[in-house]
């Protein structure tokens, strides 16, 4: 079971992580001040987490790998983060709608993850659904806003709808491994999350006055198994150049 | 800039630990009063200082006149009994 | 400082008549150390030399998010990037409360950054330095915020209530961006022998711009006397940049590191740091717009502004159509 259990504390901690960076590319980028500052602390409460689960991966391999050995020396193809968090950045409609998409399954996977029969990943999930349970909150308010603002606003939020609905599906999706913790009662069944994410995701829709893309698109996986956008790759090749250029030297 | 129309400014009010009234700590600028409160909330308490928040609009803040100082708060200045030192008390009846 | 280019403008307090008495009223104020808040009287030298002030200042933190911002994606180890997105961060939130007590002054947030876009107001110089290493990261920490809280502490008691205690929370939340940027600079000189250069390399490059931060020598400081008469200022530029030094110098030695002026000595009778001369025009240049990343930081700054519009259109939009529905339901409910 230890094989599985890290291979999921780094799944968990690669979401955080990769979602956490483009959160923090938005720095001295936002639309206004306070939104700069709120977009890093988003990005911050997201760092956190992934350092957490990836120490914790750490303890349960036993190989004495820290976070940034995951963090800084694997490739794209062993990061196993849903495709969602991987895209880059574009506009602030954008960024909201992606949170939005993200923390309404994060909060309550975090919280039943919190009543986990593993009390390290218990604790990691206590101490982040707190956090994500306000990213809900902060993006929905804008998507709201943003929806039912201006012409241009509502075009670019639903612009953004399109653009990160086909790759919603991902975030329900359990390999063999995870199913066997989920049995376990380790990790919580990612499809019985569904619902709650559906009805967030409704209400806050309803009153921003937009409705689900009415086109179906195909629904775009594989993170989870390690095949990635070439976005990815990019914005690891950033994220690693320092720390690669000097394998084995403390920062 | 392009805006037309600035976005409001909040005067913040918080809340340090439960039982301490609130205090004045700085303002933000916002579009509405709920995302006045969650602009407080990301620049003012980043550091745990705070267990609740107010926000007003700067502009509904009523304030008293400055050069009204004097007639306003000078007169108190000259009323000593109101001051418990104000009174004598022999040190034999002990802590009153 | 942040408001170094203040020093070559003129600040007259253009003072009617009528208005002797209350400027007496004023000054005795400032000299009895209390403070002047927004709805009091007060010159108009001194609103305009506070706007100037406190609007460089701001400023300055929001164009100073961006040469550390140049290393978030790439910081070396997770501990290292959130610490340095946290710093960043609260630069855009000082950068806020100076705003904020500008704004008490008379004059909205959105002017001073059009003041700042028109490139009517300056920043500190030495913001349009590149940060081409990680070192540089560590040098900002330990030399720029180390010679910026050397000035913001005395403005801590500054005679204007609500820039003294924006610079109170300020200090407060600053006291970890030296400390962050010295730990980088240790870890760096005990590091390998290419961390050692790399710090070595960030001094060489930040030395000198750095003592800029102070502004012109005191001879050729334009107006200084009212910024003190008024309390606004308490220490001279070359008081403050003597101060740094001292405090400085030990802390590179410790290090390990050569500062790159073969002057520097120990003067044993003061007990001061003498350094070699400042190449003024360098610095002239620079805050006149011809550093090396004046350009860069302007471009940036107006790209965002540009790219936020239409949020912030939406949102006020939104709140507006809110308004109405509630007018409306009131309406329909009487």
């Amino acid at each position: 079971m230890s094989a599985e259990l890290t291979a999921y504390s780094i799944s968990l901690a690669d979401d955080a992580l990769v979602l956490g960076h483009r959160l923090s590319q938005w720095s001295s980028l936002g639309p206004t001040l306070e939104e700069d500052i709120a977009l890093s602390n988003l990005a911050l409460d997201l760092i956190g987490q992934a350092r957490l689960f990836y120490t914790l991966a750490g303890q349960i391999e036993g190989k004495d790998r820290t976070e940034d050995d995951f963090a800084y020396f694997r490739d794209a193809g062993d990061f196993r983060n849903v495709l969602l968090v991987e895209l880059p950045n574009s506009d602030f409609a954008h960024a909201m709608v992606r949170q939005l998409v993200y923390a309404a399954f994060a909060h309550p996977y975090l919280d039943a993850l919190s009543r986990s029969s593993h009390s390290g990943l218990a604790e990691i999930a206590a101490k982040a659904v707190k956090e994500i349970a306000y990213h809900v909150r902060h993006s929905a308010e804008w998507v709201i806003r943003l929806g039912d603002g201006t012409d241009e606003s509502r075009r670019r939020t639903i612009a953004a709808l399109d653009a990160l609905w086909p790759y919603v599906d991902e975030l329900f999706e359990m390999d063999a491994g995870e199913r066997s913790l989920v049995a376990a009662g380790i990790a919580p069944d990612r499809a019985a999350i569904r619902p709650v994410w559906d009805r967030t995701i409704d209400n806050v829709l309803r009153e921003a006055t937009l409705e689900r893309p009415s086109q179906v698109a195909v629904a775009r996986t594989g993170g989870r198994s390690g095949r990635h956008t070439s976005d990815l790759a990019a914005m690891l090749a950033d994220m690693q150049v320092l720390a690669r250029a000097h394998p084995g030297v403390t920062w | 800039m392009t805006d037309k129309t600035p976005m409001p400014l909040w005067e913040v009010f918080i809340r340090a630990r439960s039982g301490l009234p609130h205090k004045h700590c700085g303002s933000v600028h916002a579009p509405d009063a709920t995302m006045a409160v969650q602009a407080a909330r990301d620049v003012y308490t980043r550091r745990g200082e705070s267990v609740s928040i107010w926000v007003v609009p700067s502009a509904a803040i009523i304030a008293s006149d400055p050069n009204e100082k004097d007639q306003l708060f000078e007169p108190t200045s000259t009323k000593a009994y109101r001051h418990p030192t104000f009174y004598d008390i022999p040190d034999e009846v002990g802590h009153m | 400082m942040y408001t170094q280019a203040l020093n070559a403008k003129d600040a007259s307090a253009g003072t009617r008549p009528e208005d002797t008495a209350r400027l007496a009223v004023f000054q005795s104020t400032v000299d009895a150390e209390d403070k002047i808040e927004p709805n009091d009287w007060m010159p108009d030298g001194y609103r305009k030399t506070l706007i100037r002030q406190i609007s460089q200042h701001a400023h300055s933190e929001v164009i100073g998010m961006q040469p550390e911002g140049n290393w978030i994606t790439r910081a070396p180890s997770l501990r290292r990037k959130a610490a340095l997105l946290a710093k960043i961060q609260d630069e855009a939130g000082h950068g806020l409360y100076l705003y904020a007590a500008a704004e008490t002054l008379g004059v909205s947030r959105d002017e001073l950054y059009e003041q700042l876009l028109s490139g009517k107001a300056k920043y500190s110089s030495i913001f349009n330095y590149p940060t081409p290493t990680w070192a540089d990261i560590g040098i900002i920490g330990w030399l720029v915020d180390g010679a910026a809280i050397m000035n913001q502490i005395p403005l801590c008691r500054c005679s204007y209530g609500p820039y003294a205690r924006a610079m109170i929370r300020v200090c407060k939340e600053e006291s970890f961006h030296q400390r962050q940027g010295y730990e980088i600079m240790l870890t760096l000189c005990r590091g390998t022998p290419e961390q050692k250069a790399m710090a070595q390399d960030a001094l060489n490059r930040w030395w000198w711009p750095v003592l800029m931060m102070f502004g012109p020598s005191d001879k050729d400081s334009m107006h200084s006397a009212d910024s003190t008469r008024w309390k606004i200022k308490r220490f001279s530029n070359d008081d403050l940049r003597q101060k740094f030094v001292d405090a400085t110098v030990p802390q590179g030695q410790f290090l390990g590191l050569t500062f790159p002026d073969p002057d520097l000595r120990l003067d044993e009778e003061s007990g001061h740091w003498h350094y070699g001369e400042i190449d003024w025009s360098e610095f002239k240049r620079v805050v006149a717009g011809d550093g090396p990343m004046n350009k860069q930081r302007m471009a940036h700054r107006r790209q965002t502004e540009a790219d936020g519009a239409w949020v912030r259109e939406a949102a006020m939009a939104h709140a507006e159509k809110r308004r109405q529905r509630a007018a409306a339901a009131r309406i329909a409910a009487e």
